[in-house]
């Protein structure tokens, strides 16, 4: 018992000795230290997507932070754990806001959680720059804070109704969704297209479970629609898809970008084969300059980029982008929160997901939609999934 | 309204809820056996029921990692993950009676109580702690068995699993052993004498910790076991799965009479079938203004009133009031 006291107090000593000096030294050398905040689910169902967003990031900030250090910042990365809850992710919006050598937050994965949050961001304007928050009211709050790299829920929701309408010839469609701000949100938006298009809604249902959704697959069995949709996430979205199709219905399965992850077929198996979702987030195999970011990815996290990893990449690597001009704004000096917000909304920049500009309200002007069909149940080979159809669409500008 | 329609998915309702009563019965047994030997309520005992899923889990990724898992027949599976679920779920029951409770017995009522709350933290994030180091991931599917997946087509609008079947089945066996074991052996005569009363039991020679201990063993066991069935049934677990479906158990006690054993089973079947028909009803009846999401308020509004008239529960009557 003795010497194992006296080794551990020897560690914290040498610990002690090798870091907190280091620490100053660097301080010292530094005109300052920039950090970049990410905010995802890194636990619970939703981590594997989560901890890609976080990686990508994370990429991003090795390969890109030299200009940063050329002018002599140190450029760190803090990850935070949402859990995909809203009270979490307020609750640690606090302590990014309350940490002021926090400049750029890259998140949420949910939209119910990244709305809440960045009403802390914009009372400071920090910036956050969204890879994957498609809810509408994300932007349509009109905040200079608030940007986001991906598409909208209103006009993915249209884009898989017309699917529905035009390519699977769909005469009737029942709708679930999870609840969340997210899933209820794009769930709705489908709903309203497919009705203007003529597709009969047979059903649309909410629900918080989690794992046995047999009463509410009964009623889409008994009407047998052409097209299910559900409005959610993957780690609800699996076993919805799975008992569904368990229950005997034949229908086509259809969801939103929730269900792009590689864990959605880890969990339902060989029942999402051949299912179709719409996604913001285009397969990288998609685009010619991320073949680079998917090697180093690979070769760095020994794994395959989820969906949304390209996406964090980009956003921050603009963000990192509009840091640079925002310090040279000030004299070399470290820039105000308020002046990288602004100059986010004036940086054009070719990423590896395309040419991203913001407009005044924070979307992307012609993001990407894509309209993908599941090939293989073995997670690995989610990469391959098929793509069906590719949309470039601008943002619909901001209602008054 | 859809006349035909409402009818023509009634089976299935009914299946359904019978399926998820039984499960609730099942878990449900864990708490009225512990309640009615020492008039207790353990909360960890959803806990048990989760550990109980994820053994099976373990030992079906086991065998498909080896690859033996689509040669050996599943029902012999089905009961080796049973046996072994219920063998430690039933040890972990137990260990946590003696850790956790018995240094507690004859203190006042809470204390326990709160270090139950306490056991029932500290499982769900040993398992998720467990799982994380040894499986990267703590959220687990249940690898799929084809056989358990077929269908009986019935008629032409019913049709149900062989998984659903193996349910039913196990539940009914399970609780048709405790039954025998409780009322026709010289052990559940002791056990019965314990819930009576202590001290004159001990009188009698009987060893009243010895069948504390049974209690928990037994009441794990059956938690273990509705894990795995759960498990196979949903497919989706993590260690927080158990809260929900112990609350509704322990519900399910309550409103068959707590301490009370075919209660415990009646009021699963009641709970379960009340909140499949009200899943499944409502939004077609209201035409979509009560949706699937209104299942609980509905089925404990039924409970509220059940326990209105009856406070003692549906069989609350059996039990004998207590010296």
């Amino acid at each position: 018992m003795k010497t194992r006291h006296v080794r551990s107090l020897l560690v914290i000593v040498a610990a002690l000795a090798l870091g907190l000096p280091g620490a100053t030294l660097t301080d010292a050398q530094s005109k300052g230290t920039i950090k970049i905040a990410t905010q995802t689910p890194l636990s619970g169902g939703q981590a594997s997507i989560g901890e890609s967003i976080k990686l990508g990031v994370q990429l991003a900030i090795e390969q890109k932070k030299a200009a940063l250090e050329k002018m002599g910042f140190k450029v760190e990365l803090v990850p935070y754990d949402d859990q995909a809850k809203p009270d979490v992710g307020v609750a640690n919006a606090k302590n990014i806001v309350a940490d002021k050598s926090i400049f750029l937050v890259i998140g949420h994965f949910n939209s119910g959680v990244a709305i809440p949050s960045s009403e802390v961001y914009k009372d400071v304007q920090l910036t956050m720059i969204s890879p994957a928050n498609t809810n509408p009211v994300v932007t349509d709050r009109n905040l200079l804070s608030v940007n986001r790299v991906c598409g909208r829920d209103d006009v993915q929701g249209e884009v898989g109704a017309r699917f529905a309408k035009d390519t699977l010839k769909a005469k009737s469609a029942y709708v679930v969704h999870d609840k969340t701000t997210y899933g209820q949100g794009v769930a709705e938006f489908f709903r309203d297209s497919s009705k203007k298009l003529g597709i009969e809604i047979l059903g649309f249902e909410g629900t918080e479970e989690k794992s046995n959704f047999d009463p509410i697959v009964t009623p889409i069995k008994a009407k047998n629609p052409d097209v299910v949709y559900y409005g959610g996430i993957y780690d609800t979205g699996a076993p919805f898809y799975k008992q569904v199709r368990e229950k005997g219905v034949k229908s086509t399965f259809l969801g939103p970008d929730g269900m792009d992850a590689s864990d959605l077929v880890k969990i339902a198996g060989k029942t999402a084969v051949g299912m179709y979702y719409t996604t913001a987030a285009g397969p990288v195999a998609l685009y010619p300059k991320a073949k680079d970011f998917s090697k180093s990815y690979k070769e760095k996290f020994k794994k395959d980029p989820e969906p949304y990893a390209a996406e964090a990449y980009d956003a921050t690597s603009i963000g990192l982008k509009a840091i640079e001009a925002a310090i040279k704004d000030a004299g070399g000096k470290l820039p105000s929160r308020e002046a990288i917000s602004v100059n986010v909304r004036k940086t054009k920049y070719e990423g590896i997901t395309g040419h991203i500009e913001f407009d005044g309200k924070g979307d992307r002007k012609k993001a990407g939609y894509f309209i993908m069909r599941v090939v293989s149940d073995d997670p690995a080979k989610w990469g391959d999934n098929k793509l069906i159809k590719q949309l470039q669409i601008d943002p619909p500008a901001l209602k008054k | 309204m859809d006349l035909p329609l409402l009818i023509s998915i009634f089976p299935q309702v009914l299946t359904d809820g019978l399926i998820l009563g039984f499960m609730y019965a099942l878990i449900a047994l864990g708490y009225t056996m512990v309640y009615g030997v020492l008039e207790f309520i353990n909360f960890a005992h959803s806990e048990i029921f989760v550990t109980g899923a994820f053994v099976g889990v373990e030992i079906l990724l086991a065998l498909k990692a080896r690859g033996t898992l689509d040669l050996l027949s599943p029902f012999l599976v089905l009961i080796v993950l049973l046996v072994a679920a219920m063998a430690v779920s039933g040890l972990l029951a137990v260990t946590v009676e003696r850790v956790a409770y018995r240094p507690l017995r004859g203190k006042p009522r809470l204390i326990p109580f709160i270090s139950a709350i306490g056991v029932s933290f500290f499982l769900q994030d040993a398992i998720r702690l467990f799982e994380s180091i040894w499986r990267n991931s703590f959220n687990l599917v249940y690898p799929t068995m084809d056989l358990f997946n077929q269908r009986f087509t019935l008629t032409e609008t019913i049709d149900i699993s062989v998984k659903s079947v193996v349910v039913i089945v196990a539940a009914l066996l399970m609780l048709w052993a405790l039954h025998l074991l409780v009322n026709r052996t010289k052990i559940g005569k002791a056990m019965r004498a314990v819930a009576e009363d202590q001290a004159t039991a001990s009188l009698m020679g009987i060893n009243v910790n010895r069948m504390i201990s049974l209690t928990f063993l037994i009441g794990g066991a059956m938690g273990g076991a509705a894990g795995v069935l759960f498990g196979i049934q949903y497919s989706l677990i993590n260690p927080y799965t158990g809260f929900i479906p112990g609350l509704k158990a322990f519900t399910a006690a309550v409103l068959g009479g707590i301490g009370n054993i075919p209660g415990a089973m009646v009021g699963g079947l009641v709970l379960g079938l009340l909140e499949a028909f009200a899943a499944s009803y409502f939004s077609l009846l209201t035409h979509g203004a009560f949706g699937a999401e209104y299942k609980d308020i509905f089925a404990f509004s039924v409970l509220i009133l059940i326990l209105i008239f009856r406070p003692k529960g549906l069989l609350g009557e059996v039990v004998r009031e207590r010296a």
